[in-house]
């Protein structure tokens, strides 16, 4: 075996390879992170959700992160093609991607690269690579895997080269499908993992694949295979301490939760076009979503997505439209319709990186500013956005609920990272409150008119096809409270009021946000969306040191949570921090005058009129808490 | 007593719908066009089925005729330029108890509208729809349309239009699952109605042109047409579109036509010696998407928070 002894020193010293005592070599550690990376189309995902699973199983805080290329076959052994996942693991409740990875399992040495590419290892990070590039048959790969091993080892990763390959082919003639299943077994080995809830998740999936008896039988025993091999030659181990749950647990993605949030809120109608991050969603949708009453419709575009689903609304049926950047884009003339003709509609967008295609499979919070602003006149509308997978499910009960309510749109925000990322929470309990009620087909009162707003708070009911006496014609075109087309200015100016004063009855309800960290300070850190995980956990990290650092994180941004610019008051500076574009004061021409602010920190500074600083950046990956924390400290530090 | 029954029925009557129950606001079209005549004869089709206002939705784009649904007494949905058609569609998906109807002009439908006009017609979902066809973009003033014949002179191509202009009636029979498509004229108010009527009747999603005139912005091709009707061909079959004599009369040119035949159609939307009118092709069988979009339409409360429950216990760990 070429692999090494490593720091297990009573290990080493009591055993040689294949006769170790698996437990002497244990140790205890809080949290991990390890990845897996392969080429695409070699499971490496489906490997690290199933060990995720199993870690929440046993009651281990979870997060995983989905490394995906852009393409769907991309050459093998390739930097671009990169496709993995990471699962940092822990005690504690996990809640974002973490920082560096503490273990990497790679199938060949070109994918490592992208995420040496991404800074995602650091020196003695240890490095399990196949080894099988030793022996190619091809004298350019020998080579390449030969300088590639060396200048890990420059670098200061603890590689370790290991026989994924080898073993495997010894359970299968096919071992590019089945190395996944091994690396899962060693995997557990590594992290003292039992082997029980590993091969039940295995057999779940398969049999969800609809695979045989024989394709789970040849996955146990690949499993066992690499759980072996592990136990016979590591010489280190881990034992992370899980507390097991004391309430029901499920763990999904917020694609998923956002696509359950819809069922559990009744929601009849799920129309969309197919786009990267948010097409999940309606896959899953389209498998489950009629046994709750519901139907998917894949339109023909983005337009017709919503069209369809304003329409179905208009006739009395909760609809969702989901979709991502670009398609909000396209979306975009049919928000302002409902908007204007008060439309009770739910929104998602899955925010990716743009503009234009950008960064198809990638986060970013670039999204916020055109949420609010990004129809032609003025478009009062409701914008929120969860901060956790909890709360994408959560959230779309809520939407559903206000946009009936205050008869309008409402976009609910999230991102490529919640989109892909899973980790458990606690079961939701169904209640037959959150659905939607049933369609009102009794007479409209007489006289009242389609548009009877009420002065104080412009809400009003709305008459539904099919109800006897409610009859109008909804339009686009400015009108008054019958929905007659008018032109006069004092009616365009009430209607106008009567759709902004729904926000502000609105914001009347909502309660300031909580201030993570002590009530005031010399900085307060401000976030929104996916972010709150990274920004919480760098901050709690700063605090540490006595330094007098909070933070605070919107969901709400339209309309705006109440209290901020009290919030604010009690901190020496405010800063906001991003996934989204925004210039730097050290840029050539950057000046006060001249720079461009994060989304947030543009709201927030018209909003409240503090001068609210920002720190942004546009990686296309999640950010991790500690560049977050240099930047938090760089900003306290340029204070002195 | 004086010969009458004396077991009155004790049902309550049913409602009966005058014309004047249809009206809606005052058409504020120019005079003379064709509008208002296939409003008419829409109001006149209301009273004959006795649909319930309460139960039939008018949906359209924007455009002069787009401003139908305001002078019905209906519920009207006046959206977007263009998008009429993924709106009705999303109205029809889950309520089939209303009866659509969509009203569209040539921009709105055969150009800004195009791809959900394909797909709208693929999709057969049962509803009305009335291309009312100008020839032009009537609303903005004078620019060509996709349907505008070629050398027509407008604002946006006053050295006349470069391209041959898009047949609707051609374009629509070569969409997969297109289930009626018809023809008619605003200036045959009892063939409009005799079309609008079939088309009601039809299962299905039912593409009714009508071609209109448009006084203000004149089409040379209709103001001969009607001066000329032999170039008018009535299309004539046990299985089309059923007029009376009187009707029928109004044409010197009538040609049988089984509206099963999907080639002839095709054949007779290619003639350029006559404009077709009537029935060019009916497939009562086709797919219907709509029969889908009703999946799960009668599930109960309970059972949706069942189906829920069932979901969150997949995810569990
Ligand atoms: C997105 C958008 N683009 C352009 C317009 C301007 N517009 C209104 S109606 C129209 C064309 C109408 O022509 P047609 O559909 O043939 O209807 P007609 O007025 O002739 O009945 C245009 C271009 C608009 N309202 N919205
Ligand atoms: S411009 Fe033409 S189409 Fe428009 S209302 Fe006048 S006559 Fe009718």
């Amino acid at each position: 075996m070429r692999t090494q002894a490593g720091t297990c020193a009573e290990a080493a010293a009591v055993s040689g390879p294949g006769r170790r005592e698996p437990d002497a070599c244990l140790r205890t550690a809080p949290a991990q992170i390890v990845e897996i990376v392969s080429d695409s189309g070699e499971g490496a995902q489906t490997a690290g959700q199933l060990f995720g699973t199993v870690c929440a199983k046993m009651g281990n805080g979870v997060w995983t992160v989905e490394i995906i290329p852009a393409e769907i076959e991309p050459p093998a052994r390739s930097r671009e093609g990169a496709s993995g996942i990471r699962i940092r693991f822990g005690t504690e409740p996990v809640t974002n991607m973490g920082n560096k990875a503490d273990v990497v399992v790679a199938f060949n040495e070109q994918v490592l690269y992208s995420r040496i590419d991404q800074d995602a290892l650091r020196p003695g990070t240890v490095l399990f690579i196949d080894d099988k590039w030793a022996a190619s048959s091809d004298a350019r790969t020998r080579e390449d895997y030969g300088k590639a091993l060396q200048d890990f080892r420059e670098r200061g990763y603890d590689v370790r080269e290991i026989p994924i390959e080898e073993q495997t082919r010894k359970h299968t003639e096919t071992p590019q499908r089945g190395k996944n299943m091994w690396v899962l077994g060693l995997l557990s080995a590594l992290y003292n993992r039992d082997l029980a809830p590993a091969m039940d998740e295995v057999r779940l999936l398969f049999e969800r694949r609809r695979k045989g008896e024989a394709v789970i039988e040849l996955n146990h025993q690949l499993i066992r295979s690499g759980y072996t091999w592990g136990m016979e030659h590591l010489d280190q181990r881990f034992d992370i301490p899980a507390r097991p749950h004391r309430e029901s647990m499920v763990v999904m993605n917020g694609n998923a939760a956002v696509a359950m949030g819809c069922i559990a809120a009744g929601i009849e109608v799920c129309s969309m076009y197919p786009i990267t991050p948010a097409t999940s969603a309606s896959h899953y949708m389209a498998g489950v979503f009629h046994t709750a009453g519901g139907f998917l419709h894949q339109a023909e575009d983005e337009i017709g997505a919503i069209g369809f689903a304003l329409g179905a609304s208009y006739a009395g049926k909760t609809a969702v439209t989901i979709t991502s950047g670009p398609g909000m884009a396209l979306k975009t003339e049919l928000i302002g319709l409902a908007v204007m003709a008060e439309i009770p509609i739910v929104i998602v967008d899955v925010q990716r990186g743009g503009p234009a295609t950008g960064l198809p499979t990638k986060v970013e919070q670039g999204d916020l500013l055109s949420s609010l602003f990004g129809q032609p006149g003025d478009v009062p509308k409701v914008v929120i956005a969860p901060s956790s997978i909890e709360e994408c499910f959560q959230f779309m009960i809520t939407a559903r609920k206000l946009a009936e309510t205050f008869r309008t749109p409402v976009i609910v925000l999230t991102d490529a990272n919640l989109a892909t990322g899973q980790t458990p929470f606690a079961k939701p309990k169904a209640s037959e409150e959150w659905l939607s009620p049933p369609v009102d087909q009794s007479p409209w009162k007489k006289g009242v008119p389609a548009y009877a707003w009420d002065s104080e708070t412009g809400l009003s009911a709305r008459p539904i096809p099919g109800q006897p006496d409610g009859a109008f014609v909804l339009t686009g075109l400015a009108h008054d409270e019958h929905s007659h087309v008018a032109y006069a200015s004092a009616k365009n100016q009430q209607a106008m009021r009567m759709r902004s004063r729904k926000m502000a009855a609105l914001q009347k309800t909502l309660k300031p946000p909580k201030v993570h960290g002590d009530e005031d300070g010399d900085l307060l850190v401000v976030g929104w969306g996916s972010t709150r995980g990274a920004i919480e956990e760098a901050v709690d990290e700063i605090r540490r040191d006595g330094q007098r650092v909070s933070s605070l994180h919107i969901r709400f941004l339209a309309p705006i949570e109440p209290g901020l610019r009290e919030i604010f008051g009690r901190f020496r500076r405010v800063m906001t921090v991003e996934i989204n574009y925004s210039d730097e004061l050290t840029d050539p021409l950057i000046d006060a005058d001249s720079r461009r602010y994060a989304q947030l920190a543009w709201l927030l500074r018209a909003h409240t009129l503090v001068d609210v600083d920002c720190w942004s950046r546009v990686p296309g990956q999640p950010l991790p808490p500690h560049l977050i924390e240099t930047a938090i400290r760089e900003r306290l530090e340029g204070e002195r | 007593m004086y010969g009458l029954k004396t077991d009155w029925p004790a049902e309550i009557p049913p409602r009966y719908f005058t014309l004047q129950e249809y009206e809606g606001s005052l058409p504020r079209w120019c005079p003379g066009c064709g509008d208002h005549g296939v409003l008419t004869a829409v109001q006149r089709l209301c009273r004959d089925e006795q649909l319930e206002p309460e139960k039939t939705v008018f949906v359209s784009g924007i455009g002069c005729a787009s401003r139908f649904p305001h002078y019905m007494k209906a519920y009207g949905f006046h959206g977007l330029h263009g998008r009429a058609l993924p709106v009705a569609c999303g109205i029809r998906a889950r309520r089939p108890d209303l009866h659509v109807f969509v009203a569209t002009g040539d921009g709105d439908c055969c150009s800004i509208g195009a791809a959900h006009w394909v797909h709208a017609v693929r999709y057969n979902m049962n509803m009305v729809l009335m291309l009312l066809d100008n020839n032009v973009y009537g609303l903005t003033k004078n620019q060509t349309s996709p349907t505008s014949l070629k050398g027509r002179k407008t604002n946006t191509h006053p050295r006349g239009a470069w391209l041959e202009p898009i047949d609707p009636i051609q374009t629509t029979l070569g969409i997969q699952n297109a289930s009626f498509v018809a023809q008619t004229v605003d200036w045959n108010p009892p063939h409009v109605l005799a079309t609008l009527k079939a088309a009601h009747r039809h299962p299905g999603m039912s593409f009714v042109r009508i071609l209109q005139r448009c006084p203000h912005y004149p089409n040379q091709d209709f103001v001969e047409l009607q001066n000329n009707p032999a170039k008018l061909l009535l299309l004539t079959h046990a299985d089309g579109i059923e007029v009376d004599d009187a009707v029928k009369r109004m044409f010197k040119n009538r040609q049988e036509h089984d509206p099963s035949d999907l080639d002839g159609a095709r054949r007779l939307a290619d003639r350029e010696d006559a404009v077709p009118v009537g029935l060019f092709y009916r497939n009562d069988s086709a797919d219907r998407y709509d029969r889908n979009t009703v999946e799960g339409l009668a599930t109960s409360r309970r059972d949706k928070i069942a189906a829920l429950e069932a979901e969150l216990s997949r995810y569990e760990i």
